[in-house]
């Protein structure tokens, strides 16, 4: 197996190169004649950890999976890793989405494996590691979302908070420069949440890693957000930019100063 | 610079040298090696004065081979990556191994509580059922006609088709095949009684209970199922209604008054398959039809009807228990439907056997 530049961290090219992590060109997703948002621009850096916000319905998570692949844009390009990741097919492709983590919505663990299979899944598939090196690397990963004494566990016997944190293990059992998470404290008890963020900003800081994260929960946004975009429903599009606590203070913008003041339009 | 991972024999013990980006694939290929070179003494020094880069599957090849050892030479981007997943390995104990003894008997032993309980749960579920049914007949309005309707058409007449095509293969199977040893003694003529009893008394129900079973009960279970995985059929009995008389009832009701509509028309086309082939050896449709009319009594209808119902409300409240009864996670849904199918299937054989012994008895 080839070494891969983007496993090893933090030496792995870290704030060496000025190529954005992400970059996003006027992207536009249809569903139908239903326009979802258009003209969609920005850039995210090196480690930064880059927040999607915007109220219910606004596209923030077909946004995430838009970049990821899943759902087709209507126009535009996007670039992750300085790769087109709709123009790469077969093995480039694979090598590229190895170094994408994702934690999803509802943590989307397979539910016939126990919380240590999960995370070993992306290991046996992608790597030559033997089995007790990925046993004591998913033990490891476990032990760094706090879930040690529950790798044993399956999905179904776990709570909400305990299944984004499995998600999140498993999203970075390769070590991935990039993460994507897809509302990782939407539903969970602020204690639950605030420790999830804290958890964030520390693999971000420790991995060097680049992390986007969507989401509506405005303490998540301000805790952890370097950089934000918000998307907005009747603007079909983004309608802000910026670092959220300056948005927060100082956006002219109606729907962006209502959001970020929790006041009703 | 490609890693590499040396263990040598010095003064003060065993030392470990890393070099070069030690990441997943340098860890993979060093793995086996390294953790043999370290196994018979433990690692008292862990040099890593020459390590460039590090991940965690390195660090987790590091920290298993040394777990122990001093840690010299780590540069500043290094050491955070091996003391978070030092951390991480120790909130992470390996799990201790499950003692094996005396497992089968336990095995044994859960399987037949489990069993038990299982039948004290079908027991409860046919009594509670029977209670369901004797309260609507009492006050009809309890009764969802809508529902019932849309079940109706969905087990009765959308399945017609199949049925029609399925019984005539059959009666042109049997038809055949039991011509074979008949034309041996010249005795083709009596093709149709043998298809027409075995069809009306026997195949008829049976094969549209299988199909009842395959394209019904699997369907009640699924649906059912991701109700309860859903919560939503907690929802209604929080609400106050029983989730029995609203969910259960109708496609008991449908299914038991289907079927019979469906054996039917499986016997009627198992029937017609064999005249077809009957006409292919030169009898006229007279003929069979008069075979059929001496032969054949009202009774092997009328039994075969009553047992096609039967079979019906059975299926039907399996696949509808098996639902109700689904456990948690994605694999809950296919097991229920699993379950419908076949513990549907076996339970219709079943009483078709029971049903053979009192026809007898009853010289019916």
């Amino acid at each position: 197996m080839a070494p891969d530049s983007g496993t090893a961290a933090p030496a792995a090219g870290a704030g060496t190169s000025a190529e954005p992590v992400i970059r996003v060109e006027d992207v536009a997703v249809r569903f139908g004649a239903r326009t979802i948002f258009k003209g969609v621009t920005f850039e995210v850096r090196r480690g930064e950890i880059f927040v999607i916000l915007g109220g219910s319905g606004c596209g923030k998570s077909t946004l995430l999976k838009t970049l990821i692949g899943l759902v087709p844009m209507a126009a535009g390009r996007a670039w992750l890793l300085g790769e087109e990741l709709a123009a790469t097919k077969g093995a480039d492709r694979r090598a590229l989405l190895r170094r994408l983590g994702v934690m999803w919505q509802s943590g989307a663990l397979f539910g016939s494996m126990t919380l240590a299979q999960n995370v070993e899944l992306p290991l046996e598939e992608h790597t030559d590691l033997p089995r007790p090196a990925r046993e004591a690397l998913a033990r490891s990963k476990l032990g760094l979302v706090g879930l040690g004494d529950a790798a044993g566990r399956l999905p179904a016997e776990i709570s909400g908070g305990m299944a984004k944190r499995a998600g999140i293990a498993r999203a970075m059992a390769l070590d991935p420069p990039l993460l994507f998470l897809d509302e990782p404290s939407a539903g969970l008890d602020p204690i639950t949440s605030a420790g999830l963020d804290a958890l964030i900003k520390d693999i971000a800081r420790d991995t060097g890693a680049t992390f986007v994260v969507v989401t509506h929960e405005l303490q998540s946004i301000l805790a952890i957000g370097d950089r934000c975009i918000m998307l907005d429903k009747d603007a079909q599009g983004m309608i802000a930019e910026g670092d959220p606590r300056r948005l927060r203070e100082d956006s002219d913008n109606r729907t962006v100063r209502a959001f970020f003041r929790r006041e009703a339009i | 610079m490609t890693a590499e991972v040396a263990v040598s024999d010095e003064a003060g013990g065993k030392v470990l040298r890393a070099s070069g980006r030690l990441d997943v694939a340098a860890a993979a290929r060093a793995w086996t090696a390294t953790i043999r070179a370290a196994a018979d003494a433990p690692v008292v020094v862990l040099d890593l004065s020459d390590l460039e880069a590090l991940d965690s599957a390195g660090a987790v090849l590091l920290l298993t081979a040394a777990p122990d050892a001093k840690v010299e030479g780590a540069a500043p981007q290094i050491a955070p990556v091996l003391e978070r997943t030092r951390a991480a390995l120790a909130a992470a104990p390996p799990a201790p191994p499950v003692s094996r003894r005396f497992l089968p008997i336990t095995a044994v032993g859960r399987a037949t509580v489990q069993r038990l309980r299982g039948a004290l749960a079908r027991v409860a579920f046919l009594g509670e059922s029977v209670v369901i049914v004797l309260r609507t007949l009492r006050h009809p309005r309890l009764l969802r006609w809508a529902d019932l309707m849309r079940h109706l058409d969905e087990v009765g007449t959308r399945a017609f088709g199949l049925t029609a095509l399925l019984g005539f293969l059959i009666g042109v199977i049997l038809a055949f095949q039991s011509a074979i040893p008949l034309r041996r003694f010249g005795a083709e003529i009596f093709v149709p009684n043998l298809v027409g009893i075995a069809l009306l008394r026997e195949l008829g129900p049976l094969l549209a209970g299988v199909v009842l079973a395959g394209r019904t009960g699997s369907a009640f279970a699924a649906e059912l199922g991701t109700m309860t995985v859903n919560e939503e059929v907690d929802a209604l009995r929080v609400m106050g209604i029983d989730p029995a008389s609203m969910l259960v009832l109708p496609r008991l009701i449908a299914a038991t008054l289907a079927m019979p509509v469906l054996a039917m028309l499986m016997s009627l086309a198992g029937l017609a398959g064999m005249t077809v082939i009957m006409a292919g050896f030169g009898f006229p449709w007279a003929a069979v039809s008069v075979q059929l009319q001496q032969w054949l009594t009202l009774q092997d209808l009328a039994g075969g009807l009553f047992k096609a119902g039967c079979f019906g409300a059975v299926i039907a409240g399996i696949g509808c228990r098996a639902g109700l009864t689904a456990g948690r996670g994605p694999r809950a849904v296919g097991d229920a439907a699993t379950a419908a199918v076949v513990g549907g299937i076996v339970a219709i054989v079943v009483m078709d056997g029971i049903f053979a012994v009192l026809f007898y008895r009853l010289g019916i």
